[in-house]
């Protein structure tokens, strides 16, 4: 084995895309101890890789061994061995003539230099721009320099016009500038000495360490935030956290205001004391190791407290209009151009709203979309719906019509809890539903990866809502009907209950096709499966039912009516009489379950004694009768024949 | 400290001894630097071509009526477009800073993805803000179309916030109290600017004139964009055509639209019309000033 190293030196990538793009090289390196890293400005692959790949053999047929003479002596020119080196193998088809070719392996330093160029360039982005040229090549941003190392050598290659070279280059305005020649081994010491840490984790870490510390001085405590921590991570070279302060005066802004400002526009973390309360200050995570003269500190300072002007100016401005009077200028904003405004939409809103969810939801329903008129929604849009309910507070709506209006975007993700209160499930549902109906109604019905308007997320959040929530309402009562919104909701339902309930997927297929409009039900119902299920009966018997519904499929149409009870021989009317006795109706549902697992020697006594397909017709339809009356009565549970057994 | 005019100088010498042509601002109105025919029309075709100009950009609706010590009406872009780009356009572009007297190794400079498209230009690039000490300074693009046209050559173009910066460089806390010249702040040079033109921008603009003017101005550009295209005009012809005047009345189309946004008379569904109409006139112009290159080679 020898340590190999890669590094892909490029001009800022997003942060967003390096994960995936790491993943990819990994997969490219099947070494031993591959180690991938980057930063802002760097791929970096390590790993111990063979030095040739291994000698192989292969085996080589030629002629029937009948062939002799002239005919072999051809073949034997052609592959360049010596007729004594033949000899005769015996296959399936007969005698023949064959040798062992050795293959010698190559060595790693003449494959890579041929291989390692298309896997640059293969690395996949979600956006790539081309350079410098129009045909030139495509990456992600520019690549300005290539290290290739095999052991102590340069792997030569020329990639994106960049010859390979054993120079990196570090920090962009600390340490050495040019090229630093480095080795496998001190690579990443080399960098660090530069002001590049290579290592993500390490950086992860220095961050994480460094923003505990910065606060902890003044004996408070940094919010954690796990999506920052990774985009500071990669956007930075050598990432070092200062603690920076604002005027206790902006505190009377709401704290979300104040959070969302430095966290998406400024991504700082914000930090609280030990109550919870947002304390006037925010760490910050520059680019360099020390910030000794304050430089960075007041410039953020500064940027901030504009920020925060701002965010005061839009308040006091939004205040001297109510939202209640507010909601007359919907008529101007676009819901979705095809299917009208918001203000038609609030009116739908609140009525769907008051109708599943109470008086307090309607009212809700009615001021929920009054605050994209503010000047605050619109410089930080994704505070809708939390600016509405803050606003409501402040203007004298009850405190649950407030919240309601405040958490009605509510689940963001699945793993974004409902709306807490009963009023905000409804009022979040009717905003969601009301999206789906209208869009469907118009035909805007998302396929495949196109789904401009989130119209799954907007059923996902209404799938949670339903089956983690308080509401009476039914999907089925939801979808009124619309076969198409119905149909869409399955593949939602089956999504929640497997990806995030955490469901087997033969046991939600076998429950949802027993329906899926009632959600709570159908959660019940896939408890009681999956705790049935690893019990001795269970299996067995979901077996038999697949078996009945083959035989059912394969009879095809049978003509209605009840089996009589005449034409049946002695296992049949035991398992007619068992499935008559079998009570699936009452009781909880693994109650109701255990009762239909103790069919199963009934119907193995069936299986073992009976011929379903009898020669007499008569005789035949009857059987047919009885395991459709079975198959009927017990599949209003679950289908278990969807349930996979050995 | 350097005041703000000395600032520009510098930057125009740095970028000056890098071999940019350094141009004036153009004439007609603007919303950003990118719309001037220094970037818009000369960043087609092959011919090679740095330039830089500091470009007073107009945007109606930022107006501030002088009042808000960071959002205006005009401010100052200095653009720098290279195309081709060099290899090592970052660095350059980081000696820029240095040469205006910022210290690197003591501030925190990130460059962060920022794609730009401007759907009225039918163009867009890649590239990135550039962050200083939480602060955006620069927008740098590497552009991939312009008009709707794949470009031979990619420019590197260096939006640089001149206001911003140079509030930085002074640590002032509006632009209102930058030192413009000795003696002179930016207040003294610009306020009633800033005020008069949002007194018109949001109050007394006659918005069924400036439709008219719209379509006026419109009808112009579509008419010499269509006399281009006439298939039997001579070659002689074709290098004096005066594409250059199309794309003004383009520009007087999309100041217009900015002026009537900022009035508040387009609604949300004519907004996307209005675009795709200066997005028409503004493709035409690109696919037909590439076209006249051939011809103006010829002596």
């Amino acid at each position: 084995m020898l340590p190999f190293l890669l590094e892909i030196g490029t001009e800022e990538i997003p942060d967003s895309m390096i994960p995936a793009a790491l993943e990819y090289l990994r997969s490219k390196f099947p070494g031993e101890n591959v180690r991938v890293d980057a930063t802002a400005r760097r791929l970096v692959v390590r790993a111990d890789l063979p030095a040739r790949s291994a000698d192989r053999e292969e085996v080589v047929t030629g002629p029937p061994a009948a062939v002799t003479g002239k005919a072999l002596d051809g073949f034997c020119a052609k592959q360049g061995v010596t007729p004594a080196e033949l000899s005769v193998v015996e296959t399936a088809k007969g005698k023949y003539w064959s040798f062992t070719r050795k293959i010698a392996g190559r060595a790693a330093m003449e494959t890579l230099p041929e291989e390692l160029p298309a896997l640059i360039m293969s690395i996949p982005w979600p956006k790539t721009m081309y350079w410098p040229s129009l045909g030139g090549p495509k990456f992600i941003r520019p690549i300005r320099w290539i290290v290739a190392l095999l052991d102590a050598d340069v792997v030569p290659f020329e990639c994106a016009g960049i010859k390979s070279s054993n120079a990196t280059f570090g920090h962009r305005r600390l340490g050495a500038r040019g090229p630093l020649p480095v080795t496998v081994s001190d690579y990443e010491q080399v960098l660090e000495e530069n002001f590049v840490i290579v290592s993500a984790a390490k950086r992860r870490a220095k961050i994480e360490a460094e923003v505990a510390a910065v606060a902890a001085a003044r004996g408070l405590q940094a919010k954690t935030d796990a999506k920052l921590l990774e985009v500071l991570t990669y956007i930075t070279e050598y990432p070092t956290a200062i603690m920076g302060s604002f005027d206790a005066s902006y505190l009377t802004l709401p704290s979300e205001v104040l959070v969302t400002v430095m966290r998406h526009h400024q991504k700082y973390f914000s930090v609280e004391d030990a109550e919870g309360v947002l304390a006037p200050h925010f760490i910050a995570i520059m680019n360099i190791p020390a910030d000794p003269e304050g430089h960075v500190v007041n410039g953020n300072e500064r940027v901030l407290r504009a920020r925060f002007n701002d965010a005061r100016f839009f308040y006091d401005v939004d205040q001297k209009k109510p939202l209640a009077e507010r909601v007359a200028d919907l008529s101007h904003v676009t819901f979705q151009a095809k299917v009208g405004n918001y203000l038609e939409k609030t009116a739908r809103v609140a009525a769907l709203a008051g109708e599943i969810g109470g008086p307090d939801a309607a009212a809700a329903g009615h001021l929920c979309k009054a605050d994209l008129t503010t000047e605050m929604v619109k410089e930080f849009t994704d505070l809708q719906g939390l600016v509405g309910g803050l606003y409501a507070h402040a203007q004298g709506a009850r405190r649950p019509v407030a919240q309601a209006i405040y958490e009605h975007y509510k689940p963001l993700s699945m793993e974004d809890s409902i709306p807490s209160t009963v009023a905000g499930q409804a009022l979040s549902i009717a905003d969601k539903v009301d999206t789906l109906r209208t869009c469907f109604a118009v035909g805007m019905i998302p396929s495949g990866s196109k789904d401009p308007f989130a119209l799954r997320r907007a059923a996902q959040g209404v799938v949670k809502i339903l089956a983690d929530g308080a509401l009476t309402v039914t999907l089925d009562e939801l979808c009124a009907g619309d076969e198409k919104l119905t149909a869409f909701f399955r593949e939602r339902v089956d999504y929640y209950f497997r990806e995030v309930r955490g469901f087997a997927y033969d046991e939600v297929n076998a429950v949802l096709a027993a329906g899926y409009g009632n959600l709570p039900d159908a959660l019940a119902r896939l408890e009681a499966v999956q705790a049935v299920r690893p019990t001795a009966d269970f299996e067995p018997l979901a077996a038999a039912f697949k078996r009945i519904k083959n035989i059912l499929k394969q009879a095809g149409e049978i003509p209605a009516g009840a089996p009589d009870q005449a034409l049946f021989t002695e296992p049949e009317a035991a398992l007619a009489a068992a499935t008559d006795a079998t009570d699936v109706a009452t009781g909880t549902y693994p109650e109701r379950l255990a009762r239909v697992a103790s069919l199963r020697p009934a119907v193995d006594a069936f299986f073992d004694k009976v011929l379903v397909n009898d020669p007499d017709p008569q005789v035949r339809v009857n059987r047919l009768r009885l395991l459709t009356n079975l198959i009927n009565k017990f599949s209003s549970i679950a289908d278990f024949s969807e349930i996979v057994t050995n | 400290m350097d005041t703000f005019q000395e600032t520009v100088f510098k930057l125009k010498k740095y970028w000056a001894d890098r071999g940019c042509i350094i141009q004036e601002p153009y004439d007609t109105e603007v919303g950003a630097g990118t719309m001037a025919p220094e970037t818009f029309l000369r960043v087609l075709g092959k011919k090679k071509y740095s330039v830089a100009y500091v470009q007073p950009s107009r945007r109606p609706a930022d107006g501030r009526y002088g009042d808000n010590p960071n959002r205006l009406y005009k401010h100052m872009q200095l653009q720098v477009i290279l195309k081709p780009t060099p290899a090592d356009v970052i660095d350059q572009y980081l000696g820029s800073l240095e040469a205006i007297g910022i210290d690197l190794s003591k501030h925190d400079l990130k460059l962060e993805e920022d794609n730009w498209e401007s759907p009225t230009l039918g163009a867009w690039g890649i590239g990135w803000q550039v962050m200083l000490d939480g602060m955006e300074i620069t927008q740098f693009t590497y552009f991939q179309q312009c008009g709707g046209l794949d470009l031979d050559h990619v420019p590197a173009e260096i939006t640089y916030g001149l206001e911003r910066i140079v509030s930085f460089l002074q640590g002032k806390e509006s632009v209102y109290d930058i030192e413009w010249a000795p003696g002179f702040t930016y207040r003294d040079v610009r306020y009633f600017d800033e005020l008069q033109q949002s007194v018109y921008n949001f109050e007394v603009a006659d918005v069924p004139r400036l439709w008219r003017l719209l379509d006026e101005y419109e009808a112009e550009a579509q008419r010499l964009v269509d006399a281009y295209r006439v298939p039997e005009m001579a070659d002689a012809d074709k290098r004096r055509f005066p594409l250059l005047s199309a794309y003004d009345n383009v520009l007087k189309c999309s100041n217009l639209f900015n002026l009537l946004d900022a009035r508040g008379a387009i609604s949300v569904t004519e907004r996307v019309g209005v675009i795709a109409r200066v997005r028409k006139l503004a493709v035409g112009v690109a696919q037909s000033f590439l076209d006249q290159e051939q011809y103006r080679e010829v002596a």
